[in-house]
C-alpha cells in the first residue's frame, strides 16, 4: 500500500511525570485511512501516547496535529475506545451508544436513529434496551465500538480494546476490525501488546521501546489479504514479521 | 425480576413476618414479663388509637421535626457531600465535623441543644439532622470520590462539559451509595425524632410511649413503637421506589422489601 498523507502527526513529543520520563522526543506519522498499531512491552508508554493524541493528557513538549490542526484537548475529530469499555452501567445499550452524541447536544430522536444504525452494524441488534451488566465482555466492547463510530470522528483511538475479551471473541473482533478499516474511511490508531494481533490487523506497526519511550522501528506488513483473512496467519511474511518483532522486543521483557 | 421470583420473595417476606409476630405472640403469652403484651393485644391497642384518632394527632406532632429534619439533611447532606467529594480542600475543612457528628453520643449533646435552642421544634429538628446528616454526607462524598476514572475520562474524550460530567456521570455513578446513605440517614432520623420526643419534651408518639408506660398501659406503648417502625419501613420502601424510578439501571435485582 502506498504511503498517503498523514491524518495524525506526532512531532517531538515528550512526556514526564515528575522525575519519570515516559516519552522522549517521539515523532510518528499516521497515514490517513489506515490502521497503525502501537506495539511494545508493558510500560513503554503506548497508552500514554494514545491519551496524549486523544487530548486526555497534555504533552510536556512537542506538538500533535490531527487533520492539520494542533491538538489542545479532546475534539470531535477523534473518538476513543477504552480497554475497560467505560460503559455507563445505569444506561441501556442505546443510551450508551448515543452518549457521545448526547454530549454534543444532538436531539434524542436523531441520536437514537444513528445509534440504532451502529448497533446493527456491530451486530448487537435486539440488545438496544439491555443494560451492560447483562452483556458478555465481547458484547460490551461492541457497544464501546459503536459509541466511538456513532460520533463519526475521522480518527479512532483504540486502547487495547480486545485485551479484556476471550480469545475466540478476540479473533472475530480482529477480522471485523480489518473489514471496518476497509469499509470506513477512517484512520485507526490501535494500542496492543500482542505481536500476532498487531501483525494481523495493521497496515503499519510502530514498535516502541521503553524507559523512556521512543519509536524503535516502523514496519509496514505487505501481507496480501486477497486470499481471505484465514490465510494471513499462514503467510510466510506474517510469520517472519512476528519473529522479527519478537527478536527485537525480547531483551526488554523480563 | 421475573414473576416466579417476585412471587416467592413476597411469600418469604410474609413467612418472616408471621415468624416474628408469632414469636412475639408466644413471648407475650408466656409471659416473658408483665410489661410485655402479646402481639394481638398490641394490635388491638393500635386499632383503638387509630379509630379514636389519637395516633393521627400524635403523628401530626412527630412528623413535623422528622420531615423537616430529613428534608434538610437530604438536601444539605447531598449538597455538602458533592462539594466535599469534588473538592479536596473542602474535605479537609468539613469532613472531620461530620465524622465527629457521626461518632458523638447524641443523648449527651441534647442538653446543650436545649440550652441553646430551647425545648421547641428547632431543637428537635436539630436532633433529627445530627442523626441523619453525617451518614448522608459521608456516603455521598465517598461515592463521588470513587467515581470510576475511566467513566469521567470517557465523558471528557466525548467532549463532555464539566456540568455534563457532574450530572450525567458522577451523580448517577454515585447514586447507589448516595441512596444507601439516604436510607441509613432516614432510619437514623426516625431514631432522632423519637429520641428528641423522649429526651426534650414528650409530644406526639414519644408522648404516647412515655405516658402509656407511666400508667402501665403497655399495649399502647408497644402499639406506638410498632407504628413508628412500620412507618419507617414504608418510608424506606418509598425511597427505594424513588431510586429505581430515577436511576433505572441501578436495579440489579437486589432485594426490595
Amino acid at each position: 500500500m502506498p504511503v498517503t498523507d498523514s491524518a495524525v502527526s506526532v512531532r517531538n513529543v515528550s512526556k514526564s511525570y515528575g522525575q519519570v520520563e515516559a516519552l522522549r522526543d517521539l515523532s510518528l506519522e499516521f497515514p490517513r485511512g489506515q490502521l497503525t498499531s502501537l506495539l511494545g512491552p508493558s510500560g513503554c508508554g503506548k497508552t500514554t501516547l494514545l491519551k496524549i493524541i486523544a487530548g486526555l493528557l497534555p504533552a510536556s513538549s512537542g506538538t500533535i496535529e490531527v487533520g492539520g490542526k494542533a491538538v489542545v484537548g479532546p475534539g470531535p475529530d477523534r473518538a476513543f475506545v477504552f480497554q475497560d469499555f467505560a460503559l455507563l452501567p445505569w444506561a441501556s445499550v442505546i443510551r450508551n451508544v448515543a452518549f457521545g452524541l448526547e454530549l454534543r447536544g444532538v436531539a434524542r430522536s436523531e441520536r437514537e436513529a444513528k445509534a440504532e444504525k451502529y448497533i446493527r452494524e456491530v451486530g448487537l441488534a435486539g440488545f438496544e434496551k439491555s443494560f451492560p451488566h447483562e452483556l458478555s465482555g465481547g458484547m460490551r466492547q461492541r457497544v464501546g465500538l459503536a459509541r466511538a463510530l456513532s460520533v463519526d470522528a475521522q480518527v479512532l483511538l483504540l486502547d487495547e480494546p480486545f485485551s479484556a475479551v476471550d480469545e475466540q471473541t478476540r479473533r472475530k473482533f480482529q477480522e471485523d476490525l480489518i473489514a471496518l478499516v476497509q469499509n470506513e474511511n477512517k484512520t485507526f490508531i490501535f494500542v496492543t501488546h500482542s505481536i500476532e494481533e498487531a501483525v494481523y490487523v495493521s497496515d503499519q506497526i510502530a514498535i516502541l521501546l521503553p524507559r523512556p519511550s521512543r519509536v524503535h522501528e516502523i514496519i509496514r506488513p505487505s501481507i496480501s489479504r486477497a486470499q481471505g483473512l484465514g490465510s494471513i496467519r499462514r503467510d510466510p511474511e506474517y510469520l517472519d514479521i512476528v519473529d522479527e518483532i519478537w527478536a527485537s522486543l525480547r531483551s526488554y521483557v523480563e | 425480576m421475573d414473576r416466579y421470583q417476585s412471587h416467592r420473595s413476597l411469600l418469604l417476606k410474609l413467612l418472616s413476618a408471621v415468624l416474628v409476630f408469632g414469636a412475639w405472640e408466644v413471648a407475650g403469652r408466656i409471659p416473658v414479663s408483665y410489661a410485655f403484651p402479646t402481639f394481638l393485644e398490641s394490635m388491638a391497642a393500635l386499632a383503638r388509637m387509630t379509630f379514636d384518632g389519637t395516633i393521627f394527632v400524635a403523628y401530626a406532632e412527630t412528623l413535623k421535626p422528622l420531615l423537616i429534619g430529613i428534608v434538610i439533611s437530604a438536601i444539605v447532606g447531598i449538597g455538602m457531600g458533592l462539594w466535599i467529594g469534588l473538592n479536596l480542600k473542602s474535605e479537609w475543612l468539613f469532613s472531620p465535623i461530620f465524622v465527629v457528628m457521626q461518632a458523638a453520643p447524641l443523648a449527651a449533646l441534647i442538653p446543650i441543644l436545649v440550652m441553646i435552642y430551647g425545648i421547641g421544634l428547632t431543637s428537635k429538628v436539630f436532633v433529627v439532622c445530627i442523626m441523619a446528616m453525617p451518614v448522608i454526607v459521608l456516603n455521598t462524598s465517598g461515592a463521588v470520590r470513587n467515581t470510576p476514572a475511566s467513566l469521567t475520562q470517557m465523558a471528557t474524550s466525548f467532549l463532555a462539559k464539566d456540568r455534563d460530567i457532574l450530572l450525567k456521570v458522577i451523580i448517577p455513578a454515585a447514586s447507589p451509595i448516595i441512596f444507601s446513605g439516604l436510607r441509613l440517614g432516614v432510619s437514623a432520623g426516625f431514631i432522632g425524632a423519637i429520641l428528641s420526643e423522649l429526651k426534650i419534651t414528650p409530644t406526639g408518639v414519644g408522648d404516647i410511649i412515655t405516658y402509656s408506660r407511666s400508667i402501665a398501659d403497655y399495649e399502647s406503648m408497644y402499639a406506638a413503637i410498632f407504628s413508628i417502625i412500620l412507618l419507617a419501613v414504608l418510608f424506606l420502601n418509598l425511597l427505594e421506589k424513588l431510586e429505581s424510578y430515577l436511576f433505572e439501571g441501578n436495579d440489579r435485582g437486589y432485594v426490595s422489601d
